[in-house]
């Protein structure tokens, strides 16, 4: 079993969970996710890994509130167990495979969005470690929907707060964020990284492109097992069908279908109506999701 | 001597009924019908049948046991070659094993073994005649991935043998194909699956499941870290194929892993279990095999009207008779020397049918089989607003991309020899991730002979 040795609420629907998961702890790198099943009867919900202690051996996962699923998980409390939680899952993102030289003079900029920012603090870190520049742009609604502020700012060398009504920062969306970054305020990147919505890295990754700046997004398909068995994960990445769950999550944003990734990430939505809140938002996703 | 009593029919349930619930099909043997028909058995001096097992189970002498009303005899006669045999006796091709080599079967019907098996594995399970006795530990730690058959045929001999058995499962459930393939109205999870595990456990064996392979431990950690003296991967044959053709990644097309996974292992056909699972209106499965005839049957159980698509004839369909008898039974609709070029949908996305096109029997090819050749300009629209494609199964490659030294071929499948030893010292390998998808059984003989070769494999490293 899997027991919750600390539950916070990190806004009205997030909250963050540490985990006992020993050996997912230990062999746990940045980008890469789990599959929690809170109990006999639950989901295999797929959750992109938002921190990870070998020492303690724990994971930390940061869930929203937006279906039967996620619903569930949340309900847990401290000192409750998950029936499982499997993992590390996933290729780690592509730094983590490049030596110090290759890694020395390297710019990030991250495009968080919504709870996908939880999942950007590893990749922060591990960075941050090896003391690459890391700038962090995080996107909310509003002003009360922002997450891993405090978090974010320990690690990055800069961090740019955007809200959609203006409550907090830069009012606007990340995309205009970063391009006023680069070509308002002459930021040079030599990789962008966008984790959140779908809709949000589609547009990410638009920008982007008009900068010139490549880009990697983390893609929460629907999946099952989280394997490579079901397929339910496939998605068009250059012009071939790619498994999301084993080949990335991480994939490079030029090259996905973002459109046929919608879509297919909406199919069971039908599904799920009675069991979603009516809190109509770009970040509110299926249930089944890698965030 | 001539063949006196006929072979004793099993009964089974309804098919108009059974078509609308996921209970088993067949109900198996009474006792006096088990006795009846384990009287057929003519005893042969060379027993065919017990060659063609791919476990060599003792056929005649369970058969005799049965006959003489000895039931906890005959479980302790299986017993001693075969750890899953309420499994085996259900889902083994018995018809091209040891029935197909009874000698009742030149003239005649022959034994029906595979009923008589089931017979004694459910009957020593409701009467607990026969328990599995754990061995004294002879201090070795031995590793195996993978609870599928190979895995739980190789965990229970090492066991047997006095090994400290590990067996390492990917996913929440052990059983590997046995609990997210094939489906619960062929082989009852709860009371046929679970207590086989859990027999093969009370003999010493410990499962962990939700660790995978390649990436919560590797086969390097396992040996080097974790003191292992070695490693057995019965990983199975579980990443999905696909046709490459146009509109397969449609809303509402899915691999049969994918939907059976939800059906079988998350319990999707049940209102009390969250995962969700497409009820189509219309269902095409594409494919042949018994893993096409447990898609379309689940199917059909959801309450889709189902169809198979399948490029070749019926003759050459290589899924079981009785599974292709079945689904006939049970309404599905065999559309046969068809092939599918082109998934079709909707505006929004979602499949609205299938264009198939019309084939003919060309010259046998290497296999022997006589291949299917399109035929010009005969392509037609089928509606359909699900398509399942079952097209077989490739070795999931996440183990042998982390594992130095590990041989695969082209197809994915790792290298091994008749006994299991991979290219590998230490590290040996059985069933489909090595051969491919084939049958249980094969994978359980793959994963017997591998734990004999592991026993002499640590035997000579001790010297």
């Amino acid at each position: 079993m899997f027991r919750i040795v600390k539950k916070e609420r990190l806004n009205p629907l997030v909250y963050r969970m540490e985990v006992e998961a020993p050996m997912v702890a230990a062999a746990a790198r940045p980008g890469q996710f789990l599959i929690v099943r809170t109990e006999e009867k639950g989901e295999r919900v797929p959750l992109t890994i938002s921190d990870y202690d070998p020492d303690r051996g724990t994971v930390t996962i940061v869930t929203q509130e937006i279906g039967a699923s996620t619903e569930d998980i949340c309900s847990f409390e401290e000192g409750q167990s998950f029936a499982d939680v499997a993992g590390p899952l996933g290729m780690p993102s592509d730094f983590v495979g490049m030596s110090d030289g290759k890694l020395s003079g390297r710019r990030y900029v991250f495009i968080a969005g919504g709870v996908g920012t939880a999942p950007v603090y590893p990749q922060v870190k591990w960075l941050h470690s090896k003391g690459v520049a890391v700038d962090v742009i995080v996107g909310a609604k509003t002003s009360s929907m922002l997450i891993y502020k405090e978090e974010m700012s320990r690690y990055c060398d800069n961090l740019y707060i955007c809200t959609d009504d203006g409550s907090e920062g830069f009012h606007g969306m990340v995309t205009g964020m970063l391009e006023n970054l680069v070509q308002e305020q002459g930021k040079r990147y030599t990789q962008a990284v966008a984790i959140g919505p779908m809709i949000m890295m589609k547009f990410a990754t638009l920008t982007a492109r008009k900068l010139g700046l490549p880009i990697i997004v983390s893609l929460n398909t629907l999946m099952v097992d989280g394997t490579g068995m079901c397929g339910a994960c496939r998605v068009t990445v250059g012009g071939k069908t790619r498994f999301a769950c084993v080949e990335g999550p991480e994939f490079d944003g030029y090259e996905v279908d973002f459109d046929e990734a919608m879509r297919r990430q909406s199919m069971y939505r039908q599904e799920e109506k009675e069991a979603e809140p009516h809190v109509c938002k770009i970040d509110i996703r299926t249930k089944n999701q890698v965030k | 001597m001539a063949e006196r009593i006929p072979r004793v029919p099993a009964k089974e349930q309804d098919p108009k009924e059974r078509a609308t619930n996921f209970d088993e099909v067949c109900y198996g043997y009474d006792a006096r019908e088990a006795v009846r028909e384990a009287s057929r058995c003519l005893h042969c001096r060379n027993p065919r049948c017990v060659a063609s097992c791919p476990v060599n189970v003792k056929i005649p002498q369970f058969i005799a046991c049965i006959a003489a009303g000895d039931f906890a005899g005959a479980a302790a006669v299986i017993a001693e070659d075969s750890s899953l045999p309420a499994i085996c006796g259900r889902v083994c091709p018995q018809e091209s094993q040891c029935e197909g080599s009874c000698i009742l079967g030149v003239k005649g019907e022959p034994v029906a073994i595979g009923r008589l098996e089931r017979f004694v594995a459910d009957w020593n399970r409701e009467n607990g005649a026969v328990k599995p006795v754990p061995a004294p530990s002879n201090g070795y730690k031995v590793a195996v991935i993978g609870s599928g058959p190979a895995g739980l045929a190789c965990a229970s001999d090492l066991a047997r043998m006095g090994y400290e058995v590990t067996v390492f499962e990917a996913l929440h459930k052990p059983g590997g194909v046995l609990e997210y393939g094939i489906p619960e109205f062929r082989l009852p999870k709860e009371k046929v699956v679970k207590p086989e595990i859990d027999a093969v456990c009370s003999l010493g064996v410990k499962i962990v499941t939700d660790v995978i392979a390649g990436r919560t431990v590797t086969v390097d950690s396992l040996l080097d870290k974790e003191g292992f003296s070695a490693v057995f991967i019965g990983s199975g044959a579980g990443l999905p194929r696909f046709m490459g053709i146009p509109g397969e990644n449609l809303n509402g097309v899915f691999s049969a892993n994918e939907f059976l996974t939800r059906n079988n292992l998350m319990k999707a056909y049940r209102d009390d279990y969250l995962t969700p699972v497409m009820h189509g209106r219309k269902v095409v499965v594409v494919g042949g095999g018994n893993v096409a005839m447990d898609a379309a049957r689940t199917a059909l159980r959801l309450g889709s009207e189902t169809a198979i698509v399948y490029r070749r004839t019926e003759t050459e369909l290589p899924a079981r008779r009785e599974e292709v008898h079945h689904a006939k039974e049970e309404g599905v609709e065999f559309m046969m020397l068809t092939n599918p070029v082109e998934v079709l949908g909707d505006e929004k996305g979602w499949v609205r049918g299938i264009r198939c096109i019309r084939m003919e029997l060309g010259e046998p090819d290497a296999s022997g089989r006589r291949s299917p050749v399109p035929v010009p300009g005969s392509e037609f629209d089928i509606e359909a607003d699900e398509v399942i494609m079952a097209l077989g199964t490739s070795p999931n490659p996440l183990i042998s991309r982390t594992t130095a030294g590990l041989e695969t071929t082209r197809k994915g499948c790792i290298v091994a020899d008749e006994d299991g030893a991979t290219s590998r010292p230490g590290v040996f390998a059985g069933g489909d991730a090595v051969t491919g998808a084939a049958t249980v059984i094969l994978a359980m003989g793959a994963g017997r002979k591998a734990a004999a070769a592991i026993d002499r494999y640590i035997r000579e490293q001790a010297r």
